[in-house]
């Protein structure tokens, strides 16, 4: 190795080492998640004795949001939705599950209709048309007495699991 | 593939010339004497650029205003992977600049590399000096906490004292004395767009002076010459190298304080600025009355004037090293009464020697808790939260943490989930905590107080201590006592009592209260022995502090307290009330 090669390959070698050294800790500050630990909030979203069967309603509550370095209080909502046949109660996410629109339920059709890109679901949360790719999710729900708790909101499948 | 790369590098050579500007860039001619002791610059730049990166890194997760940036930077140092190194870098990169900008300057000091035609790489590069330290001074309150807070009033105040402008400068930096959410977004707007973009440019026209008149030769050079790449490119990156790595050993091992939130009525607080500003906070002492403005203006001016003039006074040619011994020894003076006045101020802090405390005394930091906070210890003993609820590291129990967890939560929040455990967090174990508002606010406001550093030392607080808190706020000593700052000012402040009264002299106070000042109004209290010696116990450990306006002519030209409540003092003395 001559004194040319020598110089090139500490310069080549250092610069390449202090840019790892940094490029490693950027990349783990930007892209993992924080350290937090999820809690699992249960949020009372409303009282069931009001709920017609087979009518979904929409309800408006309060959730907890951690966002950073902040919890925010948060107005969000959710269809819920009481089925006749089995007292079953069914909560379905805020957002439309093609692009995260609003959605809304539709009394002439029985249908909730997302006007965005006019997807549209069954009662069940089903997809009958459009280009939305699953149904329509759903908030885990626990009920305590008349109250309906709700939790995260899952995709069909997460559910499942 | 050979071909294709010699083809892809012919191609941006031919649309942008990058390549011949690099080469032209790298294999400048450069003195044969040129070696080691001309590194410094190269550092200096690199340092820049890493600071720049490592502060877009953390302005990612930063709300610049006031309060927002202290939980921000506290959730980056505790909840981001990473995040503490990276405010590591940033920090101790802005001390480690400083010292390489000093080093290079030296360097050109001494090898007399400013004279004709270089004075303009010069002057440019005292510019650059006082931008650096530009960054100091407005990167200091970022972090929003204790120390950014009361080292930037002393700051802006001494601005605010200088002759003729001094009114402007303040207005200009947004304040009239306090510092707020309008001070905080210039400092901020300075440390991030104006400086940055200043420094980048004046940087450029540095680094084309240099190259404009080239490397300054040594007399023994004569015509030789040598490249500068890669010989001296080698020697620059084998510094950055060191210099990244001792940077980046500090930034793992020494940890960077983040104190309290910054706190505008905390009169105990000692605020110095960091270890480079030390020397004129030093000098600011040996000048009093009138003459402050020498120490904090004119002296800080002319030496910049100095460091100006320098090129335009020394005007002689070049010479040896070893033939300017003037110029050594004027450094040698300058590194000897720079540390002089560093290590003096650094012998003098108040808060090493005793931190407004007797001799020796330490004050441990339940001793700092107000009433209310240090009641709340007792209830949160009383109430066997730690059976469930940890507050140091340890074996996971049934409850969350406490010092994590309090840090999102409410006062009202925490009361109402007190109360009403499952109403909050449906499925909880907790049961209900079966106390009154006022304790269930105390034991909320000692839970906010908590962080994961400080858990300890409050932990630590001795159990009679914490049950006499507890006896004070019952009695509701605080409505005419101040103890910690907390409390009204119709009877004297507590803190400090064991330096002027004894335990007995205390009991016999509260007891009869007329038996020593037949004139106050301090009704008396009966209280069984058990609480009386709790309370006597409580008030014995509250720490002295000093008051202010002695520390004002001792130490440092802090202003008193602007903002809160307006004072009840009725104009007594201390030692007339008890």
């Amino acid at each position: 190795m001559n004194r040319r090669t020598f110089h090139l390959t500490f310069i080549y070698g250092l610069w390449s080492l202090i840019g790892i050294i940094l490029a490693i800790p950027a990349t783990i500050y930007l892209l993992l998640p924080p350290r937090l630990r999820k809690e699992r909030e249960w949020v009372e979203a409303g009282n069931l004795s009001q709920l017609q069967p087979e009518v979904p309603e929409e309800w408006v509550f309060r959730r907890n949001r951690v966002d950073g370095w902040k919890v925010t209080s948060e107005r969000t909502t959710a269809w819920v939705l009481k089925k006749k046949s089995n007292q079953e109660v069914v909560a379905f996410g805020p957002q439309c599950p093609h692009l995260g629109c609003a959605y809304h339920w539709q009394v002439r059709n029985q249908t909730f209709l997302c006007p965005c890109h006019n997807s549209t679901f069954s009662i069940e949360g089903e997809v009958l048309t459009g280009p939305s790719p699953r149904a329509l999710d759903r908030y885990e729900t626990k009920i305590v007495g008349e109250k309906l708790f709700l939790g995260a909101v899952l995709s069909s499948e997460e559910m499942k699991s | 593939m050979k071909n294709l790369r010699a083809r892809v590098i012919y191609w941006i050579e031919h649309r942008t010339g990058l390549e011949s500007a690099i080469k032209n860039f790298l294999y400048e001619d450069i003195p044969a004497s040129s070696g080691w002791h001309q590194v410094f610059g190269s550092v200096a730049l690199f340092l820049f650029l890493l600071q720049g990166f490592t502060g877009v890194l953390l302005s990612f997760n930063y709300a610049p205003t006031p309060g927002e940036s202290y939980n921000s930077l506290k959730f980056i140092i505790t909840e981001l992977t990473g995040g503490r190194l990276i405010r590591g870098l940033h920090h101790w990169g802005a001390s480690l600049m400083i010292v390489v900008v000093f080093l290079h300057m030296t360097q050109v000091f001494v090898y007399g590399a400013y004279k004709k035609p270089r004075e303009a790489t010069w002057l440019v590069g005292v510019v650059l000096l006082i931008l650096t330290l530009g960054f100091g001074l407005t990167g200091y309150l970022l972090p929003w906490d204790n120390r950014a807070y009361w080292g930037t009033i002393v700051t802006t105040q001494i601005a605010s004292k200088a002759p003729l402008v001094g009114t402007y400068v303040t207005r200009l930096l947004g304040g009239d004395g306090t510092i707020g959410v309008v001070t905080f977004a210039r400092f901020f707007s300075l440390h991030v767009l104006l400086l940055p973009a200043a420094t980048a440019l004046l940087i450029a026209l540095h680094v084309y002076l240099v190259r404009k008149h080239g490397v300054c030769p040594s007399p023994l050079d004569g015509e030789a010459t040598k490249k500068f790449f890669p010989e001296q490119v080698f020697k620059d990156t084998i510094a950055i190298f060191v210099a990244f790595v001792i940077l980046f050993v500090m930034a793992v091992i020494v940890k960077v304080p983040l104190e309290q939130l910054a706190d505008p009525t905390d009169s105990n607080y000692v605020p110095r600025p960091d270890w480079y500003f030390l020397f004129l906070f030093q000098i600011l002492k040996l000048f009093e009355g009138p003459l402050e403005i020498v120490g904090s203006v004119i002296l800080p001016g002319l030496a910049f004037l100095a460091l100006l003039s320098v090129p335009f006074v020394d005007r002689g040619d070049m010479r040896r090293l070893r033939q300017r011994t003037l110029a050594i020894g004027l450094t040698f003076f300058a590194a000897l009464g720079w540390t002089g006045l560093t290590a003096t101020a650094l012998l003098t802090n108040p808060k090493i020697e005793s931190r407004g405390g007797q001799e020796g005394e330490i004050i441990q930091g339940w001793q700092q808790l107000s009433p209310a906070e240090l009641a709340g210890i007792a209830y949160y003993r009383d109430e066997k939260c730690a059976s469930c609820h940890n507050l140091t590291e340890g074996t996971p129990k049934v409850g969350p943490n406490l010092t994590t967890a309090a840090i999102r939560r409410s006062p009202v929040w925490m009361i109402e989930h007190f109360k009403h455990p499952s109403q909050l967090v449906p499925g909880t174990s907790m049961p209900p905590i079966h106390l009154n508002d006022e304790q269930l606010s105390a034991l909320a406001a000692f839970l906010g107080k908590l962080s994961p550093t400080n858990a300890e030392a409050l932990e630590s607080a001795p159990d009679n201590v914490v049950q006499g808190a507890v006896v004070y706020q019952i009695n509701q000593c605080g409505n005419c006592h101040t103890a910690n700052g907390e409390g009204m000012k119709v009877g004297p402040a507590l803190n400090g009592l064991a330096r002027r009264r004894t335990p007995e002299w205390i009991e016999g106070q509260i007891r009869r209260p007329q038996s020593h000042f037949p004139e106050s109004m301090m009704p008396p209290a009966d209280l069984t022995p058990r609480d009386m010696e709790r309370l006597v116990a409580y008030l014995l450990s509250l720490p002295y502090i000093k008051p202010f306006s002695v520390a004002l002519t001792e130490e440092v030209p802090v202003p008193r307290k602007t903002s809160g409540e307006p004072k009840l003092d009725v104009g007594l003395s201390p030692e007339l009330l008890l």
